[in-house]
């Protein structure tokens, strides 16, 4: 049984975002890079899955990017990925989705995974189409944001999360590609003995040139804050202070404090 | 220009939240053609075509024949957009159709500026615009942000049907867990986000809510995570509240999160993050350490 795992390095979501001199995406200095936390649960579920069927079993971890995705790369190795595979691209978030999924879906035509996980979307762009258009490039039966999974004998059984709570369950035959939510297990962190182990794991490294041959179908024109609504009031200073102002806001504002 | 619309149909309802599809329709100044997989007995009020395939016939959740019934509907009516709602049915089947189709997609519209589509990223605290270059495009659009619109009358109904090979089937439907704490009868919400940092943390929390009458919320990563019980979750996924007060700590602003609460009265975040996009609706926020502050204002109490 072969088994993909896609991921996406991204900036932590706590960072200030600047535009780049480009204008239609971030500025990529002092920010700190983690993987997509959506992702995670995509390796945790994908591992825990390795883990079930052992041997004769190959888990293999692809992310798209420059230099700086090997990190992600490698804590998805140190998680229980078997093998890497870095499709080396400077210019990926330049890439619009139908490009992303292009490439995951050259890699993998001839690979035979018989199951492909992502995450639902990612932190930074949060279009939500990548994993499906890549099951959709290959003929893969899909379903997304998946908060259960189970796999036996070629079936997944999965659980969609649906608004209000309500889940919707599904069964997929393989070959299947899911997308993972937040909540769908609880991602394991490395140990340190797997963190050591994982750097002998080998990393293929696949220039973008050699996979992608699509042409963007959408483009951004432009990257900038959301316009200030107005209104709200921002409080800084001592807390002590805060806490003065606050009262005195609440005590004026609502009928609450009495 | 056209747009065809695809609305939603669950557990034997029409979902009112397809009415926003004419609300954005009419900003971008559309005609409008409906497609709906429900059922006979409960059409929307629209006087155009609607193009209705029976739920009980093609299932409620059945994507690759839903995706063939969009795509005759789109032969027919050459629309320049397919309209969806940015939902757990619209962003499954969506990218479907914008595949086959070998179109753009805009993903979780919020606006229209200049001939592109407004929509949210790095987790909402910014915007990008998008343009789709090729000649149609399959638009996705965020809940709750263009007011829902009924266009009023009865449609001209042309029933359709498809059948296709599928490895996806639905089983069926799990209800939502049971609630011990009704969150929408609270006149004080005082909710515990990521930003609370662990689990020993959330005594603080409540312990405001406490002293302030109210209940505990909690937002998404804190539920997951396990320090917070579901039953106390505020979202689209959880609750939908509007108390008097609601205190939100240490919480980002997720969409999905903001969905839930920006309804409430009077909303104070308290963030060390001054950019977090729960700015965008709180009345005051707070730059401070949730954790610093919130035990001193509960000490004022």
């Amino acid at each position: 049984m072969k088994i993909l795992v896609c991921i996406k390095q991204v900036p932590d979501m706590e960072s200030r975002f600047k535009p780049a001199a480009s204008g239609v995406w971030y500025d990529e200095s002092d920010l700190a890079w983690r993987m997509n936390e959506y992702d995670e649960y995509a390796v945790e579920q994908a591992v825990q899955l390795r883990e079930q069927l052992g041997e004769g079993c190959e888990l293999t971890v692809l992310s798209i990017g420059p230099d700086r995705v090997g990190e992600a790369i490698k804590k998805a190795l140190a998680m229980g990925c078997d093998r890497g595979v870095h499709v080396q691209d400077d210019a990926a978030a330049t890439k619009d989705p139908w490009q992303i999924a292009a490439i995951i879906a050259a890699y993998a035509k001839d690979q035979g995974y018989d199951l492909i996980f992502t995450g639902m979307q990612s932190q930074d762009r949060g279009s939500a189409q990548v994993g499906v258009t890549v099951a959709e490039d290959l003929g893969y039966a899909c379903a997304t944001t998946l908060v259960g999974f189970a796999y036996d004998n070629g079936t997944v059984t999965a659980k969609r999360e649906l608004e209000g709570g309500i889940k919707g369950v599904v069964k997929l035959t393989t070959p299947a590609l899911v997308t993972c939510q937040l909540g769908l297990n609880v991602p394991r962190y490395p140990t340190l003995p797997n963190i050591m182990k994982a750097k002998k794991k080998e990393i293929q490294s696949i220039p973008v040139s050699e996979l992608l041959k699509e042409e963007p179908l959408a483009a951004t024109v432009s990257f900038h804050p959301p316009a200030k609504k107005g209104g709200g009031i921002v409080l800084e200073g001592e807390v002590g202070a805060l806490v003065d102002q606050l009262m005195g806001i609440l005590k004026e504002k609502t009928t609450v404090l009495r | 220009m056209k747009a065809l619309l695809i609305g939603e149909y669950r557990e034997g309802k029409l979902l009112e939240s397809s009415y926003e599809l004419f609300g954005f329709a009419q900003q971008l100044g559309a005609e409008t053609a409906l497609l709906l997989v429900g059922s006979d007995s409960q059409l929307p009020a629209f006087g155009g075509t609607l193009y209705l395939a029976d739920a009980n016939q093609c299932g409620e959740y059945n994507p690759d024949l839903h995706k063939q019934l969009v795509l005759d509907a789109v032969q027919k009516e050459n629309p320049d957009y397919v309209v969806f709602l940015h939902s757990s049915y619209g962003w499954d089947l969506a990218p479907r159709v914008a595949a086959k189709l070998k179109v753009a997609q805009v993903s979780e519209a919020i606006g229209l500026t200049d001939g592109g589509f407004e929509v949210g990223c790095c987790n909402a605290k910014m915007r990008r615009t998008v343009k789709p270059t090729t000649a149609k495009a399959v638009i996705t659009i965020q809940a709750g942000a263009f007011p829902g619109l009924q266009p009023g009358g009865t449609p001209q109904v042309q029933k359709i049907t498809a059948s296709v090979e599928s490895n996806v089937s639905f089983s069926g439907y799990e209800p939502a867990e049971a609630k011990d704490v009704d969150l929408t009868r609270a006149e004080v919400i005082v909710t515990a986000g990521r930003g609370v940092g662990k689990k020993e943390n959330v005594p603080v929390i409540a312990a405001l809510a406490k002293a302030l009458g109210g209940e505990l919320g909690a937002s998404r990563p804190v539920v997951d995570a396990g320090w917070v019980e579901h039953s106390h979750q505020v979202g689209t996924t959880g609750q939908t509240v509007s108390p008097k007060l609601y205190i939100a700590c240490g919480v980002s602003g997720a969409i999905q999160h903001l969905a839930g609460m920006k309804k409430s009265d009077f909303i104070v975040a308290i963030n060390k993050d001054k950019d977090a996009p729960i700015g965008e609706v709180a009345d005051v926020l707070v730059v401070a350490d949730v954790l610093q502050f919130v035990p001193a204002l509960t000490a004022k109490m």
